[in-house]
């Protein structure tokens, strides 16, 4: 019996390799979206503006205290209620976004602390403007701490990005879901869309790693 | 949407609610008990000296780290009956999320041993005292510092990945959600109530986890 669902499994393939280009699109949009906002975010929370800080410290806390499940629950099923109609793959992109943005401003907020008040403050000394303050003093050394986590967070966010599977995206844990219907076989197919998630997040995972001991190696030889 | 928000419905489900809520808190308990088990042995495991008892305990920890939650309860709901081994739901879902969560802490616990200094250990071989009192006196107690915070963190992470567990329909508080919205399409209500529960739970360990880094930092300072 196992030979023959594994030849149907790997009829079923293409299924998969659809599923990975969408797990892939909808995590890698929201990826770059969710940096550039979330470093937005970060740098803004990190500034002067009391009631900006504010506004942005409850709403992440909002998105980290909440499961992302219930987060895309929100997004597809409360916005139509509200006139908002959206699509599964725009309510998916735009919810992982939001919770990418989230974390990532965290850690950006995490990487801008870590830099000395001094640096900062010479800075001003020098007569640098705000903008080019951050420029050329603040993020170039705080990229240093922020860059490790930020890769470990592209992972949790790739990861992530199998929950949006239950509204309908038809990701690869989708594929896994709708072949096991047909293939009862749980291990071989999700056995499958285990490794097809492996081959996407071990390399970072590795990355995220090595750039974490790179990082100390700079640090400690200042 | 605001203006028809239904709190007289909301009011009726209370008690499908609190139970619910008291199922999140159990199944994340008992998750949470399961992988501290599994962390423990897995790092101890992972720090041994012989190379491919550590490598068995490296593979579990990458395969985990590398695939998403979703993946594992699907491949552990569907995958276990196709081996003839019938759980309910419930063990199901807790032993999902206990080896999911127990490979992230075997990397927090590794982390914290690691982090003390060799020096430390040498010592205590010089004074005679065997692996388990070295243990019990001098690494665990430093270690305890490093790892109780990001313990924490991942106890914050296990509660809401619970929220996965509606999804092979065991009643918890995502369910609780989704069944005010098939029930009485009332999705605005049923999944922000949801969201308000599993908030109180982040608040609550948010809270008791800034207060243990204020005591930390007390006793670092003397």
């Amino acid at each position: 019996m196992w030979g023959f669902y594994f030849n149907e499994l790997m009829r079923s393939l293409p299924i998969f390799l659809k599923g990975l280009w969408m797990t892939v699109s909808v995590s890698g949009l929201s990826l770059i979206a969710g940096t550039i906002i979330g470093f937005f975010w970060g740098i803004i929370r990190s500034g002067k503006g009391r009631i900006l800080r504010r506004l942005i410290g409850a709403w992440v806390d909002l998105i980290r205290g909440t499961p992302f499940l219930v987060q895309i629950f929100v997004i597809f099923f409360i916005f139509p209620e509200a006139g908002i109609q959206l699509e599964a793959f725009p309510a998916a992109v735009i919810a992982l976004t939001n919770l990418a943005a989230c974390f990532i401003c965290e850690i950006v907020v995490g990487g801008i602390q870590a830099v000395p008040s001094g640096q900062r403050e010479a800075a001003t000394a020098s007569g640098l403007s705000a903008y080019h303050r951050l420029r050329y003093v603040t993020l170039p050394q705080a990229m240093r701490t922020i860059l490790p986590p930020l890769v470990g967070q592209y992972v949790l966010i790739i990861k992530d990005s199998s929950i949006v599977s239950v509204i309908g995206v038809i990701d690869v844990t989708r594929a896994g879901w709708l072949t096991v219907q047909r293939i009862p076989e749980g291990i071989m197919v999700f056995g499958l869309v285990g490794i097809l998630y492996f081959i996407i997040c071990y390399p970072l995972i590795h990355l995220s790693s090595n750039l974490e001991k790179r990082m100390t190696v700079v640090a400690t030889r200042l | 949407m605001l203006e028809t928000f239904n709190f007289r419905v909301i009011l009726e489900y209370m008690p499908l609610f609190f139970k619910c809520f008291s199922a999140t808190l159990w199944l994340s308990g008992a998750g949470l008990v399961g992988a501290l088990l599994v962390g423990t042995v897995a790092c101890a495991i992972r720090l041994s000296q012989s190379r491919i008892v550590s490598c068995i305990a490296g593979v579990y920890i990458e395969s985990i780290r590398s695939t998403p939650l979703l993946a594992q309860l699907y491949f552990f709901y569907f995958g276990l009956p196709s081996l003839g081994i019938m759980f309910s739901e419930e063990v199901t879902g807790i032993f999902a999320l206990t080896l999911n969560s127990g490979a992230y802490m075997a990397e927090i616990i590794r982390a914290g041993i690691q982090s003390i200094p060799h020096g430390q250990i040498e010592a205590g071989i010089a004074s005679g005292l065997n692996y388990f009192q070295r243990m019990r006196y001098i690494i665990l107690p430093q270690a305890l510092g490093v790892t109780i915070l990001p313990l924490l963190g991942q106890s914050i992470v296990l509660v809401k990945d619970s929220s996965l567990l509606s999804l092979i329909s065991i009643m918890e508080l995502t369910r609780a959600g989704q069944m005010l919205t098939s029930e009485r399409f009332m999705p605005a209500e049923g999944f922000l109530t949801t969201a308000a529960f599993y908030l109180i739970i982040y608040y609550i360990l948010k809270g008791f986890s800034s207060w243990v880094q204020k005591r930390l930092i007390f006793r670092e300072a003397y």
